[in-house]
This record gives C-alpha cells, structure tokens and sequence, in this order.
C-alpha cells in the first residue's frame, strides 16, 4: 500500500556523472534569490559535526584519503627554490614508508593532491614532481589581493600555464562582490577562464573578506556560472580563512549549481585548517551535503601547509597505539 | 589492513558505539533490580516488571509497580521532607540544587548511555542535548532557590507536589519538574514513566549522595496505574502532568474540585511554516531538528509542514534527499541520527496513523530502515499534499512522520497553523523580519521559534495555549506554578456578615417598571427564553428584573466575543483610553451608583465601594501598557522575548459580595490585558453589572469586549465551562461549582482559576493582588528571535 513519491529514493547517494564545468550565461535571477541564515547555518556546523564520527581505521582511510586531497602549499615572500624542493619530494612520499605498509596501503600509492605555489617556482615544482602525476597549482591575478591591471593578470595566467601548470588558483576582486557588481565579476572569471584553457581553474573567494555569508554564496555560483572548476574559501592571507560555515555555505552552492546545471564543481577550503580534527570535520560537512563522490582530488582540494605533519602523527598512533611527535617524520 | 583499503575506497561510516560499562556497572550493582526511592532510602524491589532495551528489545533490568502502600509512604516520606525543607533557609536550599546540577554533569556519560538504553534516542541527543539541558535546569533554579524571598515575597510554596512524567526525555522532564518544585521550597514524589525509569533512579541515588534531606525528593516507579493512585492522594497540593493530552484531561477529571493546583504539559501538532524568502537549505535542515529528533517523539515537534505554493516543489525535493541522508542505528552509535521508536505499542501506533493517512489520500514517502535492524524502528516518513480535513493533519502521531500541505499567503498561513486543538509551538522560516514578526504574535501557540526549531532554556517557559495544556516550565512563569499567592492578602478576616437579599415581599408602590436585558455583542438583547428573575433590595423589595439567561443567550455572547478581535488588536494605550473613558462616564453617575449599592447589604459600604472602584477602573487603565514582557537571556545568539497575551475569550463569573467593585475589578484587570469576556454577574444582586451597560456604550468599547449574561448561576455555570471556543474561566463565584466548572472544562482544557469571590475583601485587598489578576488574565508567549549576518 505504501507507494514511493520518487522511484530512485532508495539510492543513497547523490550520483553525479562528473562532468566539468564549462559555465552558463550569468542568471541574476538565481544569485538575487540567495537567502543565508547565519544563526541556522552555524547550528548545522555545530551539529554535524557531532553527528558523525569516524574512529579507528576508518580513521585512517579519511586520512589518507586527505592526504590525496591536500594542495600541499607554500606561499611566501621568503620561498626559494630550495624550499619548493623540499616541499614537492614530500609530495612525493606524504608518509613514511612503514606507516603504508602497516596499513596495508602501499598499492594506494598515496601521493598529495597537488603542489601550490607562486608562478616563479612553477619550473623547479615540475622538475622534481615529473612522472608523480601531481599537478602543479599556481596562484595567480595578483595573488593575494588581487590589485593588479587586469592585464597583467591575464598575462599571468597565460604565462603560468605556458610554464606548465596545470591548475590555477586566481583572486577574484573582492570589490566586485563588496559593491554588488556581478556582472564585473562573471565577466572578470569569464576572461580568467578563457585565459587558462583546459588547465584546472579555482577561484579564491577571500571568504573572510566578503562581509557576509550571503556575499559567498552569492560569489559562489557567480563563479560557477562564470565557468569556475574549483571555489575555493581563502588565500590564507585573510584573517578569517576555511571555516565550516563558510564550507556549508560553498558546499550548499555547489549542490544548488550542480541541480540547476548539471555541472560538478569542486570545493577547496584553504588556510586555517591544521588539525586532523578540523580537518575531517570539513569532510564530514561535504559528505553530508555533498556525498562521498565529492571526497576525491578530482572534486575536493585542502589548501594547507601544516596539516599533514598533524596527519602523519595520528596515522602512526592508529598503526602502534602510541602517541607520536613532529620530530619522527620527515619535515617539507 | 585489508579494512583501511577498503575504507579508503567507500568513504564511509561505521559503527562508533560509545562504551556503556559504566551504565551496566550500576545496574549490575543494584543486582539489576530496583525499588522505589521513598524518604532518602531504597526500597527493597518488588512487584517487578521488566524494562526493555527498544534497540535489541534485551531486558536491560526489573524495576518495581509502585503500589497504594507505596505511594501513601511516598506521600508521609514527602510531608516529613517538606518540613525539613523548609526549615533550611534559601541559601542552603540553593547549595543543594547546585550540587546536583554538578553530578549531572560529572555522571553525564553514565546517564546519557543509561537514556539511549532505555529510551532508544541516539547517544548524541542524550550527550549533547538532554543532559546538558538537565544540568542547566538545576543551575538555573538554584538561582531562584537562592532568590525566592526577594523575588516571590507575596508568595509561598504549594507543599507535596505529585510529579508525573513520559518516557520522551525522561531525565530533562524530571529536571523540568523536579529543579522548580524544590527551589519553590516543595518536596516531591516523582513517577517516572514505566518504559524508562532508570535515570530518574539514577537521579535519585545522586539525591542521596549529596545528602538532601530524606524526603524531598522521592521516586516511586510504576505504570499509569501507579500514577493514578499518586495524583488522587489527598495530601498532595498539586499535580505537574507531562504527557498525552488523552491522559491530562482524565488527570483533571480526577482532581477536578480539590483545589490542588495543575500544571499540564501536553500534546501538540505544531505548524512549521517556510515562506518563499526563507533559506531553504537551512529551513530543510530545521525540519531535521524538527521531527525526526527523537525519532519525533517529541511533543512540540513540528509535525505539520506548511509551505508557501511558490517553493513547495523545491522544498520538497530537497527534504528528500535530506532524508536519505539520516542514518539508523544502535542508538549508542554516535554515527547516527536515528534510534527505534520506544516500544512496540508506540511502533504500531505510528503505523496504524500513517496507514489511515495513506487511506485517505495523502502521498507518502519513506525512508528504508536497514534490514539488519530488529528493533522498533519506524522509517522516517514524509506524507504529501495532506488537508487539513485530514486525521493525519489534526492527530499527534508521536513518531517521525511529517505531514505537508501548501499555504499561498500570509494569512492562509497562519490559519493553516491556527486550525488545530493543540497550541503548544510553531516554527517560522523566513528572511524577512517584517514578516515573521507579523506572523509570530498571531500564532495561538507557547513558544514560537523564528529560524529555529526545538531550541530551550531554562531561563525561557514552555508550555501551550489551548489543548496542548496550562501552565509554564522554567522562566520566572513556571516557578509561579509551584507557589501559591498568600491568601492573607485578599481574604476577608473575621467578621463579614452576608445577608442575600432574597425575599418574597413584593413592591407595594406604582413605578416605572425597569427591566434589565443581557447585553451581547454591544447591545442590550432581550435573553431568549422569556423569562426574568426579581431582584430585592436590602428591604425585601423587588426593585427590578432582570433576564434569565439560558445555554442560547451564552452561545449568543461567546460567538459574538469570538468574532470581536479589535480589543486584543488595539494598542494596550487605546485601551487604556478606553477604560479611562469608562470611569470618567461612571464617576458622572455616582450618586445613582451610590443609592443602588445603598439599597443591598450586599455592599457593606456603598460611598467606599463606589470609590474603591474609580480608582480600581485607573489602576488597571494604568497597568494596560505596563504589564510589559521580557527579553531573555539565553546562552545562544538570539533575543527570546517573552510577551504577555491575553487568555483569549474568558468566562468571568462574579460574586454576590460588593456587587460593584468585585464585578469592575475582574473585568478591568481581565480587559486591560485584551481579554474578550463574557461575564455572569452577581445571581442576587446583578444591577450594578447590568446598569453599566449605557456606560461601556458611551465609553467607546467595541462591541462584544464585554458580554454579560445575567440568570440562575447553576443554569449558566455548565454550558459557559463546556464550551469550546471559551480560553478561560475565573470562578469568583460560588464555590460549589467547582467541581462542575472543573470537569465541564476539561474537553478544551480551559484555564481555570477559582476563588471565592464572596471570602475577597475586594474594598481593601493588598496591593499585590492586582499583579496576581493581571497574571491570570495573560499567558506568556516566548519568541526565539536568533540574529546575525
């Protein structure tokens, strides 16, 4: 007697066909629609996660599964190339060899997600990063504030691909969203996206610089219409970064973008998440609203530089039972 | 390994169950059987039933039917404990309500795997919710154990309360019960529900640990049939019932007439409203929290989904896919969102209402509950396109089923939401302050959540309007519930002498003859049945006539009162013009008032009476824009504002004694707050009711704010207390009804209040009693306004 509303209900997931992001004409309709409840969406985040938990080796798969996520960073006025060495050979091998084969993971071939850093390093990142199959992503459009000509962002981009990058993290101009403009900002993106070509494109929102919730999420799918692969929170410059309302907010757009277009986007929370805890609790939140398809390097980037050494240490301690420290792993 | 691979590659959840050693230590310490806890002391167990984990349906121990012997040593040990209790000053009382706050809190993983146990709800709701609310609770009325002589100085303990509770959040209900009644200076005796009593056990044995005085709080277990012998026991003063609305109103049947004070906290089918401009996705998300919490074992669970026809489709769709995202479980799962149902008579229950809703049109979608799963489950449901003339619309299901219907404006909304028996909540969703702040004050409803579900503090009452039940728990308001106004304050003391002016001596000389008629929805309407009633003065003389109303001229006046919304809209300043306006026309008639009062020894002093009422008629003029709310402070972003509203359309019935000044003063304190009224007047000496008629008509009153309907009181009394579109009843009159006021009322669950009128020293009572009045002519409302951008 009892008759389902919807045949494919029972399927638990939300099974997206992934298909990248080629953009759509700028709907003002759709942003103009935009409502966030700031007090709601800080109660989901505190509720969920407490919701869920992952213990044991499970655990450890979210982590390793991080780990393969990671936009393994570094962005500094003081980096040389020798620092961009050592930061991709940890790449490389995230975790040390006895860690993966307790865990019986070696055919994993776990590796980081990617390789961030300024344009000038792009050819020392691709040196030693050959054959490893990890991107490497460059910040661009006068990163990090983005008050550069917009021709010379143009050019930057251009020039960084034509250096061999594969990914492309630009700034937007953060004025566009604080005055409303969004059609200055579709086509800004627009142009970004033609500039980069088939490379993977992420536009930094600089979350903690929009004001409110609403502005994100609005300058989320402002991205996405304009083509965006990737909306990433923050350039880890600001001083409010990835936090989880922020995530719900950008998670909750991709979801909205992905129904209206079919188009799968990719979500990176970047800076300020440096703990394990923090860490699955972003994960928890995009499998809650997302799915665990969006839980893959093709779907889901963490921009961090101290995070893995937090990572290796409780791996370890799930391996032996003992608690573990900084100094037994190798530093990048 | 092989198990982090495959981890890695599924991404999912597992079993994560918290550890209940500890839980079944204590158990296995009290050899898994459990007596009742009575003076301080355990009993030896007996009479045993079992209690059954809902998850695996596992005994999980034997806990013993109280019986009439048990309860009656529950009942001694309580009167002993309240003596002592009430020789410990506040401050001591105070340092005993924060130590148990504290063991709350230090057992809090023990009690909370012992909840999920008995009661089947995930150890996260147990953890993060119930017991920290627990915990607050008994912070929070420490404080006004510490406060009471300041504060409720008017005021002093009711005495041994009869303290029932369910099995819906067993150990937050007992602290919703148990931290008020004993920071008021009561002792107790508390009956858990027989599907989970071993929190409150636990409860009790932590009682003993931190040395309250034996016999404060007492906790004797058992079924219904336990709880029925405990509310009818006479030396209890009052009676707090949380539960099922079927069994509140036998509870007052039962004690209908005793003077023991009542709290009910019942039922509800509360509205949950999403309006076009609200965030959807959180909206969805407060659903979440809404009904399937608890497994929507919850009373102000937002059953009834109302959805404006612009986005219903979207909402819907989204509500969906949010379903298939809950996870069931072992409810010590901390992975999970839902438990089992608590027993297999509440599983049947929800399937039997579901499947009758299905039967009459409404489309249903449904969760699959893993086949693995043995226990009490019910899948989470959602029921579409469901109408009002629906059972499912109306009927507290008490389970995880949500029904949906669509609204197309404002109004349309709020008479959606309006259109049930129960008032207990609602939730509104929108953006737009305007509107939801337009919305929330015309709820007929205890506690609105604006953007919010499901949120408490104990510093916030809760509790309903009509069907859901009376009274208030936490806030200033429900600490009243367990006082009682110090009768020394009104009563007259000693010496009044009352001589009813019935006679049989017919007036001699010729005069105009005066009859009097009802006055009903603003003008004077012969009564319907054709009779009249003589009234005599203090000489025997009948002066006048007046109608005798029947169960037709009351219908009359409680349809027109129903139809009269103006005086409750009108700003609490015009109001107060209004009665301004009704004295200064009454103080032109004084000297006619003076002679009519002369002419009854009914009225002791007829030039005091007359002018004790001018100035009663200023004092409530005074208070109508000044019995303000409050703004609370709760431990989230949000300002709760607690507004006093009118009970709604009240049955006032007055005494014969000071026919005048107890007649205006019922009335202005009940109008001041907006009430719509029907009034029954003095049965002897009704002329003063009666010849203020011309005044409220000249005196701009709207039509139908007051309605006086004059006759036989025992004629009247039934049909006024039976009738359902009635909000309340005040008896000052003859305390001989009220037994009959009390039963006759249950079918609405109508406010009651009763005094005898004709024992109040309505010349000359103490200050106090008009803040007392104005309290009984409001009901709070708390709004739940969180903010932030």
């Amino acid at each position: 007697m009892l008759r389902p509303l919807d045949e494919n209900f029972n399927k638990r997931e939300m099974d997206p066909v992934i298909v990248k992001n080629s953009g759509v004409p700028l709907h003002l309709e759709f942003i103009n629609e935009v409502r966030i409840n700031k007090s709601a969406v800080e109660k989901r985040c505190a509720s969920v996660i407490n919701r869920r938990t992952v213990k044991k080796h499970n655990q450890a798969a979210w982590l390793l599964k991080a780990i393969t996520c990671m936009d393994l960073t570094t962005l500094s006025g003081d980096d040389t190339e020798g620092r961009i060495v050592r930061l991709c050979n940890k790449a490389k091998s995230p975790l040390r060899n006895d860690l993966l084969e307790n865990l019986g993971v070696e055919a994993l071939n776990i590796k980081v997600g990617g390789v961030c850093v300024y344009h000038q390093f792009i050819r020392t990142a691709l040196d030693i990063l050959r054959g490893s199959n990890i991107p490497v992503v460059a910040v661009s459009t006068g990163f990090p504030a983005g008050h550069t000509p917009k021709k010379t962002k143009i050019l930057e981009i251009k020039e960084s691909i034509k250096s061999g990058a594969q990914e492309i993290d630009i700034v937007i101009s953060r004025r566009h969203v604080l005055s409303g403009n969004w059609k200055k900002l579709y086509d800004e993106i627009s142009e970004y996206k033609e500039a980069s070509g088939n490379a993977c494109l992420k536009t930094i929102l600089a979350t903690g610089e929009l004001g409110t919730l609403k502005n994100v999420a609005k300058a989320s799918l402002v991205c996405m219409m304009a083509g965006a692969n990737f909306i990433k929170t923050s350039t880890g410059k600001e001083t409010i970064n990835a936090t989880l309302p922020f995530t719900l907010v950008m998670t909750r757009a991709i979801r909205e973008y992905f129904e209206l277009t079919g188009f799968a986007v990719g979500y990176k929370p970047a800076g300020g998440i440096s703990s394990t805890k923090d860490c699955l609790s972003h994960m928890i939140l995009i499998k809650e609203e997302l799915g665990s398809k969006w839980l893959n390097p093709s779907l889901f980037r963490l921009g961090a530089s101290s995070l893995l050494s937090d990572i290796e240490r409780q791996i370890e301690h799930f391996t032996t039972g003992q608690y573990s420290s900084f100094n037994r792993h190798g530093i990048a | 390994m092989i198990k982090v691979k495959n981890a890695f590659k599924k991404m999912d959840y597992e079993e994560a169950l918290e550890s209940n050693i500890e839980s079944l230590e204590w158990i296995a310490e009290h050899n898994g059987q459990f007596g009742h806890f009575i003076g301080g002391r355990f009993t030896k167990p007996n009479n045993l039933f079992k209690t059954i984990n809902p998850f695996n349906k596992k005994e999980i121990a034997k806990i013993s039917q109280g019986t009439v012997n048990d309860i009656k040593k529950s009942v001694q040990a309580a009167r002993s404990g309240l003596e002592k209790w009430q020789s410990i000053d506040p401050f001591q009382r105070s340092k005993y309500l924060y130590a148990i706050a504290r063991y709350i809190q230090k057992e809090s993983r023990t009690i909370s795997v012992l909840e999920s146990m008995e009661n089947g709800k995930s150890i996260r709701e147990s953890r993060d919710i119930d017991i920290p609310l627990a915990a607050r609770h008994f912070y929070y009325h420490a404080g006004w154990a510490k406060l009471i002589d300041d504060e409720f100085p008017d005021y002093s303990a009711v005495g041994v309360c009869g303290q029932i509770i369910p099995w819906n959040f067993p150990i937050l209900m007992l602290a919703w019960k148990v931290a008020p009644a004993i920071a008021a200076g009561n002792s107790v005796i508390l009956k858990p529900a027989e599907q989970t009593s071993l929190t409150a056990l636990y409860f009790a044995e932590i009682c003993k640990r931190i040395k309250l005085p034996e016999g404060v709080v007492n906790v004797v277990t058992g079924d219904g049939l336990t709880g029925s012998h405990l509310v009818t026991q006479k030396d209890i003063s009052k009676v707090a019932f949380t539960g099922s609305t079927e069994v509140g109103k036998e509870i007052k049947k039962n004690i209908a007439g005793s003077g023991k004070a009542l709290t009910l906290e019942l039922g509800g089918k509360s509205p949950f409203i999403i309006f076009e401009d609200a965030d959807l996705d959180s909206a969805v998300e407060g659903l979440v929290d809404a009904i399937w919490f608890n497994q929507g074992q919850v009373c102000c669970a937002g059953s009834r989904l109302l959805l404006q026809e612009t986005i219903s489709t979207k909402v819907e769709k989204k509500i969906l896919s949010r379903m298939k995202k809950l996870r069931f479980g072992n409810p010590l799962d901390k992975s999970i969102d839902m438990g089992p149902l608590v027993s297999f008579q509440q599983q049947s229950r929800v399937k039997g209402l579901v499947d009758k809703g299905v039967e009459s049109g409404a489309d249903i979608f449904q969760c699959d509950i893993p086949s693995n799963l043995k226990g009490y489950f019910y899948p989470p449901t959602l029921l579409k396109n469901v109408s009002p003339s629906m059972e499912i619309f109306q009927k507290e299901i008490f389970g995880p089923v949500l029904s949906s219907t669509t609204f197309r404006t404002p109004e349309e909304a709020i008479s959606l939401a309006n259109n049930s028996r129960y008032g207990l909540s609602a939730s509104i969703w929108s953006e737009n302050i305007n509107l939801a702040l337009d919305i929330a004050p015309k709820l007929k409803v205890g506690v609105v959540w604006i953007n919010s579900t499901n949120v408490f503090d104990a510093a916030v009452g809760f509790g309903g309007y009509r069907e859901s039940g009376y009274g208030r728990e936490g806030g200033k308001e429900g600490m009243y519930e367990y006082l009682k106004f110090n009768s020394d304050h009104y009563q007259l003391k000693g010496e009044k002498v009352l001589k009813k002016n019935i006679s049989v001596k017919k007036k001699s000389i010729p005069y105009i003859d005066q009859t009097r008629k009802m006055f009903i929805g603003g003008t004077q309407k012969r009564g319907d049945s054709g009779h009249s009633i003589g009234i005599f003065d203090n000489q025997r003389e009948e002066i006048a006539t007046v109608g005798r109303g029947n169960r037709k001229d009351l219908r009359d006046a409680v349809e027109a009162a129903n139809k009269q919304m103006n005086w409750a809209m009108l700003s609490s300043h015009a109001r107060a013009q209004i009665m301004y306006y009704i004295a200064e026309n009454l103080s032109q008639r004084r000297d006619y008032f003076i002679s009519l009062l002369s002419s009854t020894s009914l009225c002791l002093n007829p030039l005091q009476e007359f002018d004790t009422t001018l100035e009663r008629i200023f004092t409530f003029a005074s208070w109508a824009d000044k019995f303000d709310g409050v703004v609370h402070q709760v431990p989230i972003r949000a300002k709760t504002i607690a507004l006093n509203e009118p009970v709604g359309v009240m049955g006032i019935i007055c005494p014969d004694f000071a026919p005048l000044a107890s007649f205006i003063t019922l009335i202005a304190a009940a109008l001041c707050q907006g009430n719509r009224l029907i009034v029954i007047p003095s049965e002897n000496f009704p002329l003063p009711a009666v010849d203020m008629y011309q005044i409220f008509d000249t005196s701009d009153v709207p039509a139908a704010a007051i309605n006086i309907v004059t006759g036989k009181h025992n004629e009247l009394i039934n049909t006024l207390s039976e009738h359902n579109s009635v909000d309340g009843i005040w008896n000052f009159g003859d305390s001989k009804y009220q037994t009959n006021i009390d039963r006759a009322s249950v079918s609405n669950l109508k406010q009651i209040w009763s005094i005898n009128g004709n024992n109040v020293n309505w010349i000359n009572y103490h200050a106090s009693f008009n803040k007392l009045l104005l309290r009984k002519s409001s009901q709070v409302k708390n709004i739940w306004i969180p903010y932030g951008e």
